[in-house]
């Protein structure tokens, strides 16, 4: 966190009087530029120099101008026969990074992999890619990664597995540890080589550790049904859903569960309802149909009241007796609806604390939940750490019993910090790091040795119980880099190589096809399905009963501590990618911050402010915790509890790379005893004179009355379909009429196709996949935290975020308020009881009257027969008229070249990371503007796909990055002129309707109305 | 003095393939040979003495002295049918090189000896005789003579630009002069006079300096125009490879070498296993020889005399053969070859000039957006692909009798640019 400390000289200068008067003095950031040459200001240069200098370099352009230079065309010397240059191949392959399993095809280009979508014969559990997953393969080519094996003392060496042997085979014949700390393993074929590692050295010990442990549900399950593990959720056949706390949506346990979630989101009498219950405002609150904030004590106090009135509703004993002060009667009502829905309900909660979990599971087991929306008899493999195994170790360590530590790709130093410590003493003769950056853990070993990338590495993995999947290399290894399960092989002794091994044990044990299993990427194995019986002793479950009630205590303050969608446990902290990508509730980009309602905010004067240039700023606290300072910003976050404090984890990275060093604080700091809420155990202090610069990409709050995100709730739709959409009638001398027919335009006529986009604004949850998914398509540069907070992002898909306000015309007119009032508290976002949020997806309309056309002075922008409105862009000379006319501001301008500019030193400025780029499409220079394009480049090819066979083009087979991104399916793309294509039928519903209708700009680009499950 | 000599060397092989054929004599079509010699036997054999080894001997009249002609029928027609039962002769033409030579069932009595006629016959007195010399169209006269025609053009661009343009300063002095003249006191007359009687220096100095600027400005404004374009550009590349040879000569289709012209964006440089498909057997080329041959040797690392690839990665390194690229377009627009050849279904020539008649391949069109869309305004639609079977209105829609690549969107700039 870069901060200034800044002086006023007068207190009232203070605020946006300073700011107003430097309001278009931003400095370019040019610094560094001239630097190479420092003697350039001190020389004399005569004005008669500098002219010859010009007259010379002029007539130096104009000659070298005329000579076109000679270009190399160098073929291969044998052409691998799949690969045919230009055309992109498809690899299924797979990937579990940060406890996410996702099932992926890579796309290459040349042997380049440059793009990721989810494998379609991989439909298992509805998985699918997050945010994070889609910009792995930017984290590929990341120039930070370590490159060779390397000692602490910085030498580089080329082969050191007889030094660890030697040195593992000493440590073991002391009698001392080996420690081999790794994250959760779910692939059998590494187990199984960490298992010869262990017969070698037999005093191996394997360490296994999640960042954010799930240890209570684990451990939960344990005592309800005898074994440590999680099952598997359906949230597609659950009707009533009740939320305490879990950020199922984004990422509790698994990300399948999004792509499930929405398939019950249809409006209709079958739509699922859900009810979240929980502190800050998370991702799946904001989707929630109704949603109450409340501070954990609270929550776990919910939790104890609906058992007991489920418990009621079953006819058995209540084991807790309590009264709630408020909403009595709406978890009342909710136990109820759940009794009602039994075997078609699912309650969850996003605790680690093993108690509440197990009064989760009974509330489930007493609605018959189990094997209907719970699924034991599959259990998730996603989660193995058991938090006391960790506890352990540090134990050992300090008492000096490990003789030699191993991890592997585990940031343990980062992760939990107490090790930080243990690791920089002395304690351990063999240190050793398998990794893939000198990151916190690595800097700290004797030696590091470089890991390939998972798109670089062989593998097989068992996510689930009986579901196997294969992972295979797209790209030789960039550096001189092996896979873990290499070197495991190696250092025990056994002389194969990882792919032989990996084929022999499959080819002898499951008597698949080896071909076939790698081209799907997927195998099923179906395993005899054991199921788990529910049996917990009644006293025991009292016993947890008291246990949460002897948590609640009237400590004031809590801390929760989360991950954002974008950064997660901070693994891909050097991905500028999911740096830029803002985080979905806060918008923020480049940071972490210290969440608070806005009412405790007041309280404890803390506050953000606009300054004049639109950007964020705020106040700085001290956070005291365990005698510790943390200096962080505050963002004031609307429908957060009262009495919250909230950060999110992934930032504080010191040794990320040159993108992730340094920004913000690390979470798993106040992460103490495992537990996401601390409670009473810290401080918030404000800083006085200090403020801080937040990168926003958007910072207004409300849409201000104006009908943007159409909106209604289940009742009133299924009284009319077109509830909240509403036909749009304008006075004019033909009568009332709609926008449309008061036209002054030629409407232009589409000759072949008419390309539309529809967007549900019922199944958009707002992760953000599409963004990065368009970023890696499109090559869309990154900008960097000072350019988004001049608000030049250049995200050519953007997701707006819209609370809901207390105030509209319809009260102002009843309260008689004023104009400039009501629009005061127009801009004031709910309480937090009452807060409701909207997301929408907002990219270039396509609108076939598009205002930018018309003021183009160059005719750089176009419209094409196909109803899409094209970017030329070696035709724009940068004037920007069609960025101000837009009424949608989804034109981009590039100020700059960020292509091979050290001042944006994130991807572009080096070979290794412009590998990424899609060579489809060009990379844009200075001064021109750029915009989403409805990916062309894809349509064009399915086109030519098309008439090569001589076919129509098939309803669905154009690959819109977005639209494939979307794992709820919210984006659908189409050809309207095809008369059963599903974006003809998405046109029909009556909740489609286009944004700002009133311009009549005829936008391609239609949303449908978002319906909540709420009766009025 | 090489012709003389090269005649007497002729005189000798004709007297000694005179004597020879008194030893046994084929009845045959030497003719019919030819073809079937070249379809049937090329791939192992040279035509030549038997030194010329390809897999198999050069085959000669030598051929007819070692072996009887009934012999020869049964060998070329089933060679290891006669090697397996046991005939000995046999077994000794058979250990000539480890790989056998196959049977050639489908050749009739006649076909063999056609052939044997053919092979008896010096090939060089058959050629002569029959005036198909492929040599004598192989004389780098063929390139020199196109590239005069080009100055030609160009010389008479200027010569007549020169002449316009003097004319016009011509012109343009007189009326200047009448003007001064008739502006002057003195009247028209004087005027006239006036110019008539400066000095012829001066006269000559100022149509000198009026024509220099225009032709300076011509060709000023010619240079200018060309800058990006590469029309006629002719680069020497790495190896000197005939297109003339090859796609000319041989018949071998684009496609065997650019395949990916059917399949993708780039018509694609074949790679070297592609040349060595057919150079593993061809190591002498007709222009010239080995040399140019021996390159993609070096580059894949084969070694014609063993016949076999060097693995030792210390004796030989594989490496890549830099071709300059000829025909290339900027970055910003988007070609794809796959597009124009299968669903435009236009030829290689119509962008890249007759290509099987180029030794060296130049840039023959201008490649400039101006060129691109006129094509795209006069090219026909092929309305028979089902792709537009759902579009039966087009015709209607557009009003036109045959539509075009431009009303399908072929001027739009987001069809190249994006």
């Amino acid at each position: 966190m870069k901060k200034q400390k800044k002086y006023f000289k007068s207190p009232y200068l203070k605020g946006n009087e300073e700011y107003l008067h430097n309001e278009f003095s931003k400095k370019v950031p040019l610094d560094g530029l001239f630097e190479g040459d420092k003697n350039l200001s001190s020389t004399a240069t005569s004005r008669r120099d500098f002219l010859k200098f010009l007259g010379f370099s002029t007539a130096a352009a104009v000659l070298s101008s005329c000579e076109a230079p000679v270009r190399k065309s160098i073929p291969y010397l044998n052409k691998p026969e799949e690969i045919i240059p230009g055309n992109p191949n498809y690899y299924a392959s797979s990937c579990f990074e940060e406890n996410v399993f996702s099932s992926l095809l890579v796309k290459t280009r040349e042997g380049r992999p440059i793009s990721l979508k989810s494998n379609d014969k991989y439909s298992f559990l509805q998985g699918g890619l997050n945010s994070r997953t889609y910009a792995s393969v930017l984290s590929l080519y990341d120039s930070s990664r370590l490159k060779k094996i390397k000692d602490k003392d910085g030498n580089f060496l080329n082969n050191i597995d007889k030094k660890v042997i030697d040195k593992l085979s000493l440590t073991n014949n002391q009698g001392k540890q080996i420690v081999l700390v790794s994250p959760t393993v779910i692939s059998p074929t590494t187990k199984k080589t960490i298992a010869l590692l262990s017969k070698k050295y037999n005093n191996l010990n394997v360490v296994y550790c999640d960042p954010i442990s799930k240890s209570g549900i684990l451990d939960a399950n344990k005592d309800c049904f005898g074994e440590r593990f999680i099952p598997t959720y359906h949230f597609e056949k659950s009707n009533v859903i009740v939320s305490f706390g879990a950020d199922f949506l984004a990422e509790w346990l698994d990300s399948g569960h999004a792509k499930q979630y929405s398939k019950k989101r249809n409006p209709g009498r079958d739509m699922s309802k859900h009810y979240q219950f929980e502190s800050l405002l998370s991702l799946t609150g904001s989707n929630a149909d109704k949603r109450v904030p409340l501070n954990p004590d609270e929550n776990l106090k919910y939790i104890l009241y609906l058992l007991g009135e489920i418990q009621e509703l079953g006819g058995y004993e209540k084991s807790v007796n309590l009264e709630l002060d408020k909403h009595q009667d709406l978890i009342k009502n909710i136990a109820n609806e759940l009794w009602s829905n039994k075997g078609k309900s699912l309650v969850i909660s996003g605790s680690n604390n093993k108690s509440e979990q197990v009064i989760i599971n009974k509330i489930n087991y007493l609605l018959e939940n189990y094997e209907k929306t719970i699924n034991t008899s599959i259990k998730s493999n996603l989660f193995s750490s058991n938090d006391s195994d960790l506890e352990k170790l540090h134990k050992d360590v300090s008492v000096g019993k490990v003789g030699a530590i191993i991890t592997n790709d585990y940031n343990l130093a980062y992760y939990h910090p107490k090790f930080k410590e243990l690791l920089e003493s002395n304690k351990i003769n063999f240190k050793l790091a398998i990794c893939q950056y000198i990151d916190e853990t690595a800097s700290l070993m004797d030696y590091m040795i470089p890991k390939s990338h998972y798109l670089e590495s062989w593998g097989d993995f068992n996510p689930y119980n009986g579901v196997y999947t294969l992972q295979q290399p797209t790209i030789n290894p960039l550096f001189s880099t092996r896979q873990s399960e290499e070197m495991f092989l190696a250092w025990s002794g056994e002389n194969i190589s990882y792919y032989d091994y990996l084929k022999k044990s499959y080819e002898s044990e499951n008597n698949i096809k080896w071909n076939t299993a790698l081209r799907d990427g997927v195998l099923f194995v179906n395993q005899s399905a054991k199921k788990y019986k529910f049996s917990i002793k009644r006293n025991s479950i009292q016993k947890n009963v008291d246990n949460c009630i002897k948590l609640l205590n009237d400590k004031k303050d809590f801390l929760c501590l989360y991950t954002k969608p974008s950064m997660g446990t901070g693994l891909q902290s050097n991905n500028p990618w999911l740096q830029e990508l803002p985080d979905p509730i806060s918008k923020t980009t480049w940071d972490n911050y210290l969440t608070v309602s806005p009412s405790y905010a007041k309280e404890l004067d803390l506050k953000n402010w606009l300054v004049a240039d639109g950007a964020l700023n705020g106040d700085v606290v001290d956070l005291t915790f365990n005698q510790k300072v943390y200096r962080l910003p505050v963002y004031v976050q609307p429908g957060q509890a009262h009495g919250t404090f909230g950060i999110s984890f992934g930032y504080g990275r010191t040794k990320a790379g040159k993108v992730g060093n340094n920004i913000g604080i690390n979470a798993f700091k106040l992460y103490e005893n495992n537990q996401l809420v601390q409670k009473g155990n810290f401080s918030v202090n404000k800083v006085s004179d200090l403020e801080h610069e937040f990168a926003c990409t958007q910072v207004s709050h409300t849409m201000m009355g104006r009908k943007i995100v159409k909106e209604t709730t289940l009742g009133e739709y299924l009284k009319d379909p077109e509830a909240g959409n509403e036909a749009m009638k304008f006075a004019s001398y033909k009568g009332d009429v709609s926008p449309s027919e008061l036209n002054l335009y030629e409407e232009h006529t589409p000759s072949m196709h008419l390309w539309n986009m529809s967007i549900d604004l019922n199944k958009c949850n707002g992760c953000g996949a599409c963004i990065i998914a368009c970023h890696a398509e499109n090559n869309v540069p990154v900008v960097g935290k000072q350019e988004i907070r001049n608000n030049r992002d250049m995200h050519w898909l953007r997701l707006d975020r819209y609370y809901s306000s207390d105030m509209n015309k319809d009260l102002a007119a009843e309260q008689n308020t004023g104009a400039i009032e009501m629009y005061a508290e127009m801009e004031v976002p709910s309480s937090a009881e009452n807060l409701e949020v909207v997301f929408q997806p907002v990219m270039c309309q396509h609108c076939n009257q598009a205002p930018c056309e018309n003021v183009c002075p160059v005719a750089a922008t176009t419209h094409s027969n196909e109803g899409l409105n094209q970017m030329t862009y070696n035709r724009c000379i940068g004037t920007r008229y069609c960025l101000n006319n837009c009424p949608y501001k989804v034109r981009r301008f590039n100020w700059f070249n960020y292509k091979d500019n050290d001042n944006f030193d994130y991807h572009m400025n080096d070979d290794l990371g412009k590998m990424v780029l899609n060579p489809d499409v060009t990379v844009r220079a200075r001064g021109v503007m750029e915009k989403c394009s409805m990916c062309i480049q894809n349509i064009q090819k399915s086109k030519l796909d098309a008439k090569k066979e001589g076919r129509k083009v098939r309803d669905g087979e154009i690959d819109c990055a977005c639209e494939t991104a979307c794992d709820t399916g919210a984006i659908v793309f189409g050809d309207m002129l095809d008369k059963s294509s599903r974006i003809v039928k998405e046109k029909e519903d009556p909740r489609a309707y286009v944004l700002l209708e009133e311009y009549n700009t005829k936008p391609s680009v239609f949303y449908k109305t978002k319906v909540r499950n709420k009766k009025i | 003095m090489l012709r003389a000599k090269n005649l007497i060397y002729l005189f000798l092989i004709f007297l000694l393939t005179s004597l020879f054929s008194f030893s046994q004599i084929i009845e045959g079509n030497p003719e019919n040979g030819k073809t079937l010699f070249g379809n049937n036997c090329t791939a192992c054999h040279y035509s030549g003495p038997e030194e010329m080894r390809k897999i198999g001997p050069g085959l000669h009249s030598h051929l007819l002295e070692k072996y009887t002609e009934d012999w020869l029928i049964k060998w070329i027609r089933n060679a290891p049918a006669l090697t397996a039962s046991g005939d000995p002769i046999a077994i000794e033409a058979s250990q000539y090189d480890p790989s056998q030579m196959q049977s050639f069932t489908y050749l009739s009595d006649s076909d063999i000896k056609d052939i044997l006629a053919y092979v008896e016959q010096d090939p060089t007195d058959f050629e002569k005789s029959s005036g198909t010399v492929d040599e004598v169209a192989l004389t780098s006269d063929d390139s020199s003579s196109l590239s005069s025609t080009k100055e030609l053009d160009l010389t008479t661009i200027i010569t007549i630009i020169v002449i316009l343009s003097g004319a016009l300063i011509f012109l343009i002095f007189i009326n200047n002069a009448l003007r001064k003249g008739l502006n002057i006191q003195e009247g028209f007359l004087k005027g006239i006079k006036r110019l008539l009687f400066m000095s012829t220096t001066i006269k000559f100095l100022i149509v000198v300096f009026h024509v220099g600027i225009v032709v300076l400005l011509v060709l000023g404004w010619q240079s200018l125009s060309k800058i990006g374009i590469r029309q006629n550009y002719q680069p020497d590349q790495p190896i000197e490879f005939s297109h003339k040879i090859h796609a000319g000569m041989n018949n071998i289709d684009c496609n065997y070498c650019h395949q990916s012209a059917r399949h993708g964006k780039h018509a694609g440089i074949p790679s070297v296993n592609v040349c060595m498909n057919c150079h593993e057997t061809i190591y002498e080329g007709t222009n010239s020889g080995t040399e140019e041959i021996q390159k993609i040797y070096d580059a894949v690392c084969w070694d014609p005399d063993l016949r076999q690839y060097i693995t030792d990665t210390d004796e030989c390194q594989p490496k890549a053969i830099e071709w300059i690229q000829i025909h290339s377009l900027p970055d910003l627009s988007y070609f794809n070859h796959s597009q124009h050849v299968v669903a435009g279904g236009i030829e290689c020539q119509d962008c890249h000039g007759e290509i099987e008649e180029m030794d060296v391949v130049y840039q023959k069109e201008k490649l400039t957006m101006g060129w691109c869309i006129e094509c795209h305004r006069n090219t026909d639609i092929n309305l028979d692909n089902a792709y537009y079977h759902l579009y039966d209105d087009l015709l209607e829609k557009h009003d036109v009798e045959n539509l075009k690549v431009e009303h399908i969107g072929g001027l739009e700039c987001a069809k190249c640019h994006y």
